[in-house]
């Protein structure tokens, strides 16, 4: 089996596939993200996969061709040299409405470009997480063809397939130099299936797909330190973008552990709303408006069914992830049992959500949008939403199964929430808002906090109310505006939070707890250490030099997982990760004003100077 | 035909059926809003697309109660069952083949098929409507049900000449 940073990813705006490092797609779910698995063997070695690679050993390596998803896997043999080009086929609006284009499909071509290569293709669907067995068979000309149910799974290639007895699809073929073999799989739920031709239809394909990435990243705006990993995070990010509705989903998987061996194996293939002003801004701040748009839409849209409680996590189209079961018969990845379906954390309570969905939606204000009379009634109903409850315990960012208490996170959060309400108010973007109530507890909140999470023993904010452990989300107090960078408190913190949770090469952890033993250490954590630094906790270079590490640990094609084991810089958890990626980009963000000398983004809103409560009040 | 009972029940049966959806997001048992749908194919104005979608609806709820009175004219019979039966087919119709086929119509409706482009459009339904809720099917369904039934029930039949 292969490490979690031994795979790569390709999508298409509705679901991503895992492409293992020797030419297998060892995870794939259709048509949407949480989709059962059709490929599984990421989880299961009997899960299903398909590969195409040469048939004897080779020494590998593999990029992403540039600024595109396009993952292209060089092979070099003892007889030649042979290039994979894998690819969810993407086009635009435009195209499809002119070209009539397979709803879902994975291309993948192979072209020998040294000497002679014999090539070989293994192809074994176990759809419904390998338990709903299609009826496969051959149809000739038209392929391959798995049926499972009313949905069709067509493999159609220019080798010949051969069939086994245990449903397994086996193909070979010695190429020369120049030749190349073109395999295509198409997913239909809507009938007639669409087949498209192979040959030049897929090079085709391939150019487009290739066009259609690089348009989209010339618009990336980022001109600083490791434009390379900035990008290659945008793309990453993309591809966990559901465009149907906007959603940004976590990851791609479920249940890659966050310990080999381990019990910490979540399904990740949901919208978490803590994860909101960090992708929005980090959206907004690349100049990927219809992104951020689109989510904060989503974010509106999606919560509308309980607000103004909020879950904190919602499926692509905003209902609640399907129950959290255990999918008996997969033996996990590395042997990490339970395999998880579905998350129970959906059932748990975080205040901090509220400062994170507002917070999201003054980035989407700030860019030029507007709020109609709904959002802001909505927006209103948050801020006394918190007003009510900001004083109880919630379960806190970090989703432990342990139980609620009284997080300093939450806490600023709630904060957050109220003070960019208010800013909104005195912008003229909430005219109706109760500002004298909102603007008492933001005092009251800013008190307890200041008072109760300061612990003055230890020299540091702690992680809860009069407690005495700390946790990376306290390096984001100054992100959120609650306290500058720079002030002895932060910098206190800042030695302490390093001290205890730092790990090797400015790595850390989130956390030291009973809640996730021997975990590795925490990817946008360690971002959020290089972005306090940048927002000025430390000088630029200091800033420069940890941001530079840190990406450094992504791996050979820039992507990364949850987690890093900071002994063997091996990924840890679901993969690709979206929050990672979101605090890669929001510290390089953050380095790049620093560095030009410019505010810190945060800064940059404009706050309101005080405000009259009379003339607030209503 | 009875014009003046079709315009004064087919008003009737349309302000409840709205007022039931309205009442069911209010409830926060489905995110579908018809006349906000509807409106948003004339204007991405949120507030604009609920009163331009809220005139449209009415209209459209006054045409398809035709349907329901030319069946109870075929059949020579008005009841409350036989509307609520046809609001039965009409819900079906609504939710089987109309929201599969709104995003080929809406200007501003993203559809299945959408990606990788993203841009801020109205989600798409779904099959029954589901992506706006779970509960949407049953809202739309009691919707359609009392619409049918107050046709049904109030609507007169004209004595044949």
């Amino acid at each position: 089996m292969l490490s979690i940073e031994e795979y790569a990813a390709i999508g298409d705006g509705r679901t991503a596939a895992l492409v293992g490092r020797r030419g297998s797609i060892d995870w794939l779910c259709w048509p949407r993200f949480d989709s059962p698995s059709i490929f599984g063997a990421l989880l299961d070695a009997h899960g299903g996969c398909w590969s195409l690679a040469p048939s004897g050993a080779s020494r590998i390596t593999r990029r992403y061709i540039d600024d595109t998803n396009l993952l292209e896997t060089r092979f070099d043999t003892d007889s030649g040299a042979l290039v994979v080009t894998d690819l969810m086929p993407v086009a635009s609006e435009e195209d499809k409405g002119r070209l009539l284009l397979p709803d879902h499909e994975i291309l993948r071509v192979a072209e020998c470009v040294l000497g002679e290569v014999e090539v070989e293709m293994r192809f074994a669907a176990r759809p419904g997480y390998g338990r709903r067995p299609g009826r496969i068979r051959h149809a000739g000309r038209l392929g391959v063809r798995v049926e499972m149910g009313a949905d069709l799974l067509a493999l159609r290639s220019d080798l010949p397939l051969d069939i086994s007895a245990e449903g397994q699809v086996r193909g070979t073929a010695r190429l020369r130099v120049g030749e190349a073999v073109h395999t295509s799989l198409t997913f239909a739920d809507d009938w007639p299936a669409v087949f498209p031709p192979l040959g030049e239809w897929s090079r085709a394909a391939i150019a487009r797909s290739a066009a259609w990435w690089r348009e989209w990243a010339s618009r990336l705006r980022y001109d600083g330190p490791r434009r390379d990993m900035v990008v290659r995070s945008a793309l990453a990010l993309k591809l966990l973008v559901y465009a149907p509705s906007g959603a940004v989903v976590a990851a791609a998987t479920t249940s890659l552990p966050e310990r080999i061996g381990g019990d910490l194996n979540w399904d990740y293939r949901f919208c978490w709303l803590r994860d909101a002003a960090f992708t929005v801004r980090a959206l907004f701040a690349l100049g990927c408006t219809p992104e951020a748009e689109a989510f904060v839409n989503w974010l509106l849209h999606a919560t509308r069914l309980t607000q103004p409680e909020l879950r904190i996590l919602y499926d692509v189209h905003g209902n609640a992830p399907e129950e959290e079961r255990i999918l008996e018969g997969f033996a996990g990845y590395q042997g990490s049992l339970p395999v998880r379906i579905g998350n129970a954390a959906a059932g748990q309570r975080q205040l901090d959500v509220y400062g994170e969905v507002i917070e999201a939606v003054v980035y989407f204000v700030e860019a030029g949008g507007t709020l109609d009379r709904e959002t802001e009634r909505t927006l209103c109903a948050f801020g006394e939403y918190v007003c009510r409850h900001w004083q109880e315990p919630d379960e806190g960012i970090w989703e432990p199964r342990s139980g609620a208490a009284h997080n300093t996170h939450s806490r600023v959060l709630c904060w957050t929430a109220l003070d960019r309400l208010l800013q909104l108010h005195a912008n003229g973007h909430l005219r109706r808002a109760p500002a004298a109530l909102f603007q008492k507890n933001r005092e009251l909140i800013r008190r307890e906090v200041e008072a109760r999470a300061w612990n003055p023993d230890l020299g540091s904010y702690v992680a809860q109310l009069d407690g005495d452990r700390l946790d990376a989300t306290l390096l984001l107090l100054p992100w959120y505006g609650f306290e500058d960078a720079g002030t002895d408190r932060m910098r206190a913190t800042y030695a302490r939070v390093r001290e205890a949770l730092g790990a090797e090469d400015g790595l850390l952890y989130r956390y030291r707890t009973d809640d996730s033993p021997g975990e590795g250490a925490f990817g946008i954590c360690s971002f959020w250490g290089a972005e306090y630094l940048a927002l000025g906790g430390g000088t630029p270079e200091e800033a420069r030099d940890l941001f530079e590490r840190l990406c450094r640990h992504a791996n050979d094609v820039g992507l990364f997982a949850e987690e890093i084991d900071p002994s063997t810089g091996a990924a840890l958890g679901n993969f690709p990760q979206a929050f990672t990626h979101v605090g890669l980009i929001n510290a390089a963000v953050s380095l790049t004003r620093r560095l030009a000398g410019a505010p810190p983004l945060e800064h940059h809103l404009s706050r309101p100077s005080g405000l009259d409560l009379k003339e607030a009040h209503v | 035909m009875n014009w003046g009972s079709w315009l004064l029940w087919g008003f009737v049966a349309t302000l409840v059926l709205t007022t039931i959806m309205a009442g069911s997001q209010g409830l926060r048992l489905t995110r579908m809003n018809l006349p906000y749908m509807l409106g948003a194919m004339f204007t991405p104005n949120r507030d604009r697309a609920k009163l331009i979608g809220l005139a449209v609806h009415v209209v459209n709820g006054w045409l398809f109660s035709l349907l329901y009175i030319a069946a109870f004219h075929q059949w020579g019979l008005a009841t409350w069952w036989a509307g609520a039966a046809i609001g039965l087919i009409h819900a079906a119709v609504v939710l089987i083949m109309g929201m599969r086929l709104l995003p080929g119509l809406h200007p501003r409706m993203a559809s299945e098929q959408q990606g990788p482009t993203v841009t801020r459009q109205l989600e798409p339904p779904g099959f029954l409507a589901l992506n706006y809720g779970y509960q949407t099917p049953v809202s739309v369904l009691i919707a359609h049900l009392a619409y049918g039934a107050i046709l049904g029930a109030f609507y007169t039949i004209p004595p044949a000449a």
